[in-house]
């Protein structure tokens, strides 16, 4: 196969219409540039994200657009360009991977290469099964194998045609976070000398943090923000986006004054006395603002903390301690609600237990204000 | 015997037929979106509520010398087409023509949809898509289609008396057999031949419940 000479990049101006069950039609406008290299695409579920994936894998046609991936014009309205998915060389890993029942591993993973003569297919195969390290499960069906097995099938049949763009939708869910990470390097691995678009659809903030890498956030089917994942997700000005970027308190507030010189204003945090100092916003006393921040951003003491950088230290009551996982989620109530996110290691050193006095301290950055 | 003999050949003619011509109208009718698709839908389903005798007549009128099929025919062939084996074909198409389309729709319908974009994403046109994966995974539907429109031509009666008549080792099938026997009041050779189709029916039925219910599927979940 010929070597990447045209950028390896994908570009996309995409309109669509869907009809939607209530009265407020469904729209997808978007305009994007993917280069080379894995690029996220976050968002609520329902913001449009595997529909922008069907329009670019030519499964659904856009209302109006372009789309041209490593060069060449894949869709085009204004001059009557559409390829079928057939001769876009986009390979799509769906959510439910979509692999073939009815054949076995090796005859999925060839299906995509069935115009090539058998032993160049099944030299190829072999290498993307080795690659994938997936060689052993050839002759099985894809019922007789395990979660993880199957997305790494499902990868290698797309990667075995040699796309010039990957799109993934969700491809890695329910899948524990060792061995998302242990198929994203095998990924990477192989991308590293292919250099392609891959497109990395999730809503889970988690495997944004793994992935660290270029995020574009969208909303309602639009795009709203790109860049690096901290400056994408972590000032987040949407309060939908805030939710799914994993911001846990969400808290209604009333702007106290602003102090421009030192880039601060002072909120009270809804009916309580509680005040916080937060970044100055676009806002002015007496303003309603509402302010996200990370249960992870958040520190408890059990006495009052002195001689602190941290300008917010709040008093509050643990009302419920509940261990997930590996963190414990403290309900304190401070005149509202917080929730704080503490090991289970803290909780026993401190003697963290309900109804206990404590107190809060966040630093003036990680309360971030949201329109 | 010879009229059971007639009546598995009719039948094997006419379900080959049908699985040639029934599986592309099939494929229209599970995956067009043409708005006017429940016109073809209804005229497939046609025979289903029609009596046989309608279509009968109907099939005789257009195979006769002055039916289009028939001038065509006698064109062809020299002879005319009704009261023939190939006319008796003809209208057993028509007539058993819902009972192969329609499981195949279903099957067809019954495919998950991401594998064929999945397909089509790795680069497969239709025509493979559809011998590589609707087909495979419609077998069980196939087999219903089969059986189905075989065992329904086997029992076909208004229209074979319509347009076959009553020609021994011609058009004499078998259902038109007992009706002869029981006429001529040879009960004992009526029930021979009725126990024969009454048996064959339900081994036929049996054949396509247990399929349906892919016992012999080897990716079936377990």
């Amino acid at each position: 196969m010929g070597v990447e000479v045209k950028p390896a990049m994908l570009t996309a101006q995409i309109r669509k219409e869907l009809p939607s069950a209530g009265a407020l039609s469904f729209v997808l406008d978007v305009d994007m540039e993917v280069s080379a290299g894995i690029t996220i695409l976050f968002g609520p579920s329902g913001a449009g994200k595997s529909t922008l994936l069907d329009c670019l894998a030519g499964l659904t046609r856009p209302d109006a657009g372009r789309i041209a991936a490593g060069g060449d014009t894949l869709f085009d309205s204004a001059s009557g360009i559409d390829f079928p998915p057939q001769e876009r060389h986009i390979a799509y890993v769906f959510q439910t991977l979509a692999l073939f029942p009815h054949l076995s591993v090796e005859e999925n993973v060839s299906y995509g290469l069935l115009d090539l003569p058998a032993p160049e297919r099944d030299r190829q195969v072999a290498e993307i099964l080795g690659a994938f390290r997936v060689e052993k499960l050839k002759k099985q069906k894809p019922g007789e194998i395990s979660g993880g097995e199957k997305q790494r099938i499902a990868l290698a049949r797309s990667l075995v045609t040699e796309p010039r763009v990957l799109l993934l939708d969700e491809p890695l869910t329910g899948l524990d976070a060792e061995l998302k990470s242990s198929i994203v390097d095998d990924l990477r691995v192989w991308n590293a000398a292919k250099r392609i678009p891959i497109l990395y659809v999730t809503h889970s903030r988690e495997e944004v943090d793994a992935l660290g890498e270029l995020v574009i956030a969208m909303e309602n089917g639009r795009v709203v923000s790109a860049g690096a994942p901290i400056d994408v997700l972590d000032a987040p000005r949407r309060k939908r986006l805030a939710q799914a970027a994993g911001f846990e308190n969400l808290l209604d507030a009333t702007v106290l004054d602003l102090r421009e010189a030192d880039g601060v204003m002072r909120v009270r945090l809804g009916e309580s006395a509680s005040e916080l100092e937060v970044p100055l916003g676009f806002a002015t006393a007496g303003d309603r603002v509402r302010l996200a921040i990370r249960a992870g951003d958040i520190l408890l003491a059990t006495e009052q903390p002195r001689g602190l950088s941290a300008r917010n230290v709040i008093a509050g009551r643990i009302t419920s301690l509940e261990q997930r996982g590996t963190i414990v989620v403290a309900r304190v109530d401070c005149g509202v609600a917080f929730l704080a996110h503490v090991t289970p290691g803290a909780v026993r050193s401190l003697d963290l237990t309900q109804g206990r006095r404590v107190w809060l301290v966040l630093k003036t950055h990680s309360c971030h204000v949201v329109d | 015997m010879d009229a059971l003999l007639l009546s598995f050949k009719l039948a094997a003619c006419v379900s080959a037929i049908l699985m040639i011509v029934g599986t592309p109208v099939a494929y229209w009718l599970a995956y067009s979106n043409w708005r006017g698709k429940f016109l073809l839908e209804s005229a497939v389903a046609l025979p289903l509520v029609l009596p046989p005798t309608v279509l009968g007549f109907y099939a005789l009128i257009a195979m006769g010398p002055r039916g289009l099929l028939g001038k065509l025919w006698i064109a062809l062939f020299g002879h005319g087409l009704a009261f023939t084996f190939a006319g008796l074909v003809f209208a057993s198409v028509l007539y058993s023509f819902p009972f192969a389309v329609q499981p195949l729709i279903a099957s067809f319908e019954g495919v998950d949809r991401k594998l064929l974009h999945a397909s089509a994403v790795l680069g497969a046109g239709n025509l493979r898509t559809f011998w590589r994966v609707i087909l495979p995974l419609s077998l069980p539907g196939v087999v219903t289609a089969v059986v189905l429109s075989f065992a329904h031509t086997l029992g076909e009666f208004g229209v074979v008396l319509m347009v076959g008549g009553n020609l021994a080792g011609i058009t004499r099938t078998v259902s038109i057999d007992i009706y002869d026997h029981v006429q001529s009041l040879e009960y004992g050779e009526a029930n021979r031949m009725a126990l024969v189709l009454l048996a064959i029916s339900f081994g036929v039925l049996g054949l396509v419940y247990a399929v349906n219910r892919r016992v012999w599927m080897p990716w079936a979940s377990k």
